[in-house]
């Protein structure tokens, strides 16, 4: 079974370290924060100027000065900053965030990102994400494996606009957990219940198979 | 006005001398610590060829966003649009030109145009339609590209508190853009919900310090809320 969006998320949280602080994407990066282990302490990054993001508020709580960089009211975390835009990204650019997840319409095998723009539609912009991918060195992609009808996004050369050129190590996808490396991707993992032939199927770049692929643990 | 006293009247005063083709540099994140007072003033003054440089374009009916209807910007720097369906109707019918910058490059642009620095090198954008046309160069083994710092004929800043100097207080993620937005204006105009007396303010709690304003002044605000989310057991009261 193709995992859930919750299940991506559950899956990346296994990926935190005690001590991390962590820039988390739009969309299913932002569920990463539910399953943060109990053992360990995380910092989450929000780009538009907090460092030690809290939970949304209650009614009582809420406060128009107090937002995230998806613009939702949360609060602050014991221990949280607060900073300007340039200081933010001097965080993130001086690549002093361990980890940044975020989301993409296609990665390929030279580890390019494509995620803000598909030409002919409406184009909103690239936010942060560029200077995200261009920052950090510990970054995971989460995405589906392929669209809705069956077409891969995991290709030998991204077909979308860039958002960033040979900065993508690591992507999670509804199927499989794959490393970037020397121009290739490598299977690391598998949704339970998916085969590798699946996998092979919707991955049009050029995929390594270790003779052992082990299924994903929850 | 007399000495460092920054305080103007009114927001016709504040906004003086803003004329049709100028540029001006917006603090604010999404709808989060804009100046809207300020905007709203640029609005009834009817200004028109604008170019803003902010992160946002606000909403149809708030922020940046009522400049549009009368077609007051010629074009906006900006890293993320079209919250707003006039902005997106301006845009695919080439009314409205949209610069689109990385957050951080923006960030940087303001903060290097305001610190007299005329360009810098970044990775952030290197090998990706914003690398078009731009400069690039290897360091270490990683490649960069040159951007161009910001200044504005005007720069409009929200601030949380000021003393009648101009020092300013930012509260939570109201800050954003502002501080960066206050250094890179020729005439920066700030608004605040308070202005209190020059030595109220500690020294060590000033975020910005009054060098970089010129106008000040107090004024009401909205604070809308772009996106109001709580959490799912307060909201049902439990």
């Amino acid at each position: 079974m193709a995992l859930s969006r919750e299940q991506i998320a559950q899956r990346v949280a296994q990926e935190l370290q005690d001590g991390y602080y962590v820039n988390l994407g739009i969309g299913i990066p932002t569920l990463v924060a539910n399953y943060i282990p109990d053992n360990i302490e995380v910092m989450l990054q929000s780009e538009n100027g907090l460092l030690g993001m809290g939970q949304f508020p209650t009614e009582e709580e809420i406060d128009a000065d107090l937002i995230n960089a998806g613009k939702q009211t949360v609060t602050m975390a014991k221990g949280a900053s607060i900073f300007d835009s340039a200081e933010s990204f001097a965080m993130i650019r001086g690549g002093h965030v361990d980890l940044t997840v975020l989301g993409a319409f296609e990665v390929d095998v030279n580890g390019n990102i494509a995620s803000y723009m598909i030409p002919g539609k409406l184009i909103k912009g690239m936010g942060g994400a560029m200077d995200l991918v261009a920052g950090a060195d510990n970054i995971i992609v989460t995405m589906t494996h392929a669209s809705k009808h069956g077409v891969s996004k995991l290709l030998s050369n991204c077909s979308l606009p860039l958002t960033g050129k040979g900065c993508i190590k690591r992507v999670l996808t509804d199927l499989a957990f794959i490393e970037i490396k020397e121009g290739k991707f490598h299977l690391l993992e598998r949704a339970p219940g998916v085969s590798v032939e699946e996998i092979v199927k919707l991955t049009e770049g050029e995929l390594i198979i270790p003779n052992i692929v082990p299924e994903m643990q929850f | 006005m007399a000495g460092f006293d920054k305080v103007v009247s009114s927001y016709e005063e504040a906004m003086a001398g803003l004329t049709d083709n100028m540029t001006v540099i917006a603090g604010g994140f999404g709808l989060c610590g804009i100046p809207e007072n300020l905007i709203a003033e640029i609005k009834r003054k009817g200004t028109k060829g604008l170019t803003l440089v902010s992160n946002n374009c606000g909403v149809d009916d708030f922020g940046l966003g009522v400049l549009l209807p009368d077609r007051q910007i010629k074009k906006i720097i900006a890293s993320y649009v079209g919250e707003n369906a006039e902005f997106e109707r301006q845009m695919m019918a080439g009314e409205l030109e949209v610069e689109l910058t990385p957050q951080g490059t923006l960030a940087e642009k303001m903060r290097a145009g305001g610190a007299g620095i005329p360009a810098f090198f970044t990775a952030t954008g290197y090998g990706t339609p914003v690398a078009e046309g731009k400069e690039e160069r290897n360091f270490n083994g990683r490649d960069y590209i040159l951007e161009e710092s910001i200044t504005g004929d005007f720069a409009i800043v929200k601030a949380w508190k000021a003393d009648r100097y101009g020092n300013l207080v930012f509260r939570k993620t109201a800050r954003n853009f502002n501080p960066l937005a206050a250094t890179a204006g020729k005439i920066t105009v700030v608004e605040v919900e308070e202005i209190v007396e020059v030595g109220e303010l500690d020294p060590d709690q000033i975020h910005t310090p009054g060098i970089y304003v010129n106008r000040l002044i107090q004024g009401t605000f909205e604070k809308r809320i772009e996106q109001r989310t709580v959490q799912p057991s307060a909201a049902k009261g439990e």
